[in-house]
């Protein structure tokens, strides 16, 4: 049984009808990938699963039960950690008070401690921000905050909207060492990227979204050898 | 008429009250911070608190000049049942006329305040009439500066001055810690600042809303016991006038801050004190309103109000 399953989720805006049948599954352990141009449905399929938004069709399950009905709250507290398109820091909030926020719903609070540990081991400069405003932090210490945050949830699947956004090249390398590293410690994945040739090259499978609907899906392999893929996306002309 | 004695005494009687606008204007504050919403009706809830603690004060057969040991206990209890049937209301008030509206356009739940505010109105006007009510001198009034220094001097600092900054003071200082310190409280914090990414922590938004409304409640239900117990006279539109100020207060100090709305509120109470006594009281939400309309020309934010972007 997969770890996540969307079967066939349609979400609207208003009368805008932005996903549309979407269904996809991530497998316990596994890192997945979601990619698409602007617009193509990616965040809202996301805010889909983790809540936000209630499909109107369609079911999200989690480990074999629903959890489309719930609210988002609840939904966290089941496993499903987010780090939102935009990162979505606490601006007058300090880094320490963003990442405690992270771990808000969590009936173990003596283990907080340890996982702040994981969390200054994996981002350094989260440490030596620590007290700092999380609004006044650069883009990339941002970026490094959110996920930072997500993982205070001690997901079962994590969900990472463009973590790669507004990152200088270098960083963007090192932010998806980290993202292997977290996966690798065993953390399940789902990641939406524009960056899909950085993004194919470290999960093992992806989905391509198309104005709402899944046009391709396969092992990141096939998917880089794509003919649309690689037009599309990965900025080759043939 | 401006000697030092004059002056200080002024001063001391606006303190009090200015304790009781900070009380009302924490709600405000607490309650536009998190929804953005000017809780029209907030001013109302206080006044429904002293009208209450009107009751509750004949309901026990409290009387002036009746200082018995049980009365420190006695008005203590009062205060509680104000605070707590407040927070209630106001906890109700959120979930009925407010909640439902929570994603229409921000008129309509402002208006839906002003029919909240107007329905109190008659509540208040119903239960004690039109005409303002006496409410029993029941603090003891000895001028603590001649008990000290064992001589008459013209300015008086009494039992009573005391005991409202006594009073107001520790709220004031839990509510900060509260919202600072605590997990609640910076669950409060982090839904103000952003609503969505606050449930996507798992922070149940509409819990934590409740909870604003529910503090805020409480310290206006305090204020209105507080009011009741020093001005000795309680009215179905007193909340109108106190709403006004403590709103101003909130707005002076930089809406969503607390210690602002703290420091404003002080602000308002000495300032209007002078205004009331040097000028004339139907002056005094003119001069009030007048500093207002100037800070807001060079401080749009208010005194503490933050200038940080909101989203990161
Ligand atoms: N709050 C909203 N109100 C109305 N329409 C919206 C809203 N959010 C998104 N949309 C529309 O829904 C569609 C899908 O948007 P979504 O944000 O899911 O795209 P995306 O794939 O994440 O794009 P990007 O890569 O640019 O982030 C778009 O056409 C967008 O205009
Ligand atoms: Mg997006």
């Amino acid at each position: 049984m997969a770890l996540l399953e969307v079967d066939r989720i349609h979400a609207f805006y208003g009368h805008i009808h932005a996903v549309k049948g979407v269904s996809l599954q991530v497998d316990q352990g596994e890192i997945v990938t979601l990619i698409g141009s602007n617009g193509a449905g990616k965040s809202t399929t996301l805010k889909t699963i983790s809540g936000i938004i209630r499909p109107r069709q369609g079911r999200v399950l989690l480990a074999g039960e629903e959890i489309s009905r719930l609210p988002p709250h609840t939904i966290v507290a089941r496993g499903v950690g987010q780090a939102p398109e935009g990162r979505r820091i606490f601006p007058r909030m300090t880094v320490l008070e963003n990442l405690e926020m992270g771990a808000f719903h969590r009936a173990d609070r003596g283990d907080i401690t340890a996982d702040l540990e994981r969390v200054f081991t994996l981002f350094p400069r989260l440490r030596e921000r620590r007290t700092q405003a999380g609004g006044t932090l650069s883009g990339g210490e941002q970026q490094m905050l959110a996920i930072g945050r997500a993982l205070m949830a001690r997901p079962r699947i994590l969900l990472l909207d463009e973590p790669s956004m507004g990152l200088a090249p270098v960083l963007v390398e090192q932010i998806f060492a980290i993202i292997q590293d977290i996966n690798r410690q065993g953390t399940t994945i789902l990641i939406v990227e524009q960056n899909a040739l950085m993004a194919l090259s470290v999960t093992q499978r992806g989905y391509v979204l198309q104005t709402g609907e899944v046009v391709l899906e396969g092992s990141a392999a096939n998917l880089r050898q794509n003919e649309l893929v690689r037009k599309a996306y990965l900025g080759e002309s043939s | 008429m401006f000697s030092p004695e004059i002056l200080a005494q002024v001063f001391i009687f606006g303190l009090a009250n200015g304790t009781v606008i900070a009380l009302i204007a924490l709600g405000y504050t607490l309650v536009y911070g998190i929804v953005e919403l000017i809780n029209f009706a907030h001013g109302d809830v206080f006044m429904i608190g002293a009208m209450l603690a009107l009751t509750l004060v004949g309901a026990l057969g409290l009387t002036t000049g009746a200082p018995g040991t049980m009365l420190a206990l006695e008005l203590l209890g009062i205060l509680l049942a104000c605070m707590v049937f407040c927070a209630v209301l106001n906890v109700a008030i959120e979930r009925f006329a407010y909640r439902p509206l929570r994603k229409a356009p921000r008129l309509a739940p402002f208006i839906s305040a002003i029919g909240v505010s107007f329905m109190l109105v008659n509540v208040g006007l119903f239960w004690k009439g039109p005409s303002p009510r006496l409410f029993p001198h029941l603090l003891p009034s000895v001028d603590l500066v001649q008990a000290t220094l064992g001589t008459p001097v013209s300015v008086a600092f009494t039992t009573k001055d005391l005991f409202v900054i006594l009073l107001t003071a520790p709220l004031m200082v839990a509510l900060h810690l509260f919202v600072g310190r605590t997990r609640l409280g910076k669950a409060m914090r982090a839904t103000a600042q952003d609503r969505e990414a606050a449930a996507m922590m798992g922070i149940d938004v509409n819990r934590t809303i409740a909870l604003a409304f529910l503090l805020g409640g409480a310290l206006a239900g305090a204020g209105g016991f507080i009011a009741g117990l020093y001005n000795n006279q309680v009215h179905f539109f007193m909340g109108f006038r106190a709403g006004l100020m403590s709103f101003t207060a909130a707005v002076l100090g930089g809406i969503g801050n607390i210690i602002g709305a703290v420091l404003g509120g002080l602000l308002i109470g000495i300032i209007s004190s002078y205004s009331d006594f040097y000028l004339d009281p139907r002056w005094t939400q003119v001069v009030v309103f007048g500093i207002l309309i100037v800070l807001m020309i060079f401080r749009p934010a208010g005194l503490l109000g933050e200038s940080t972007p909101d989203r990161a």
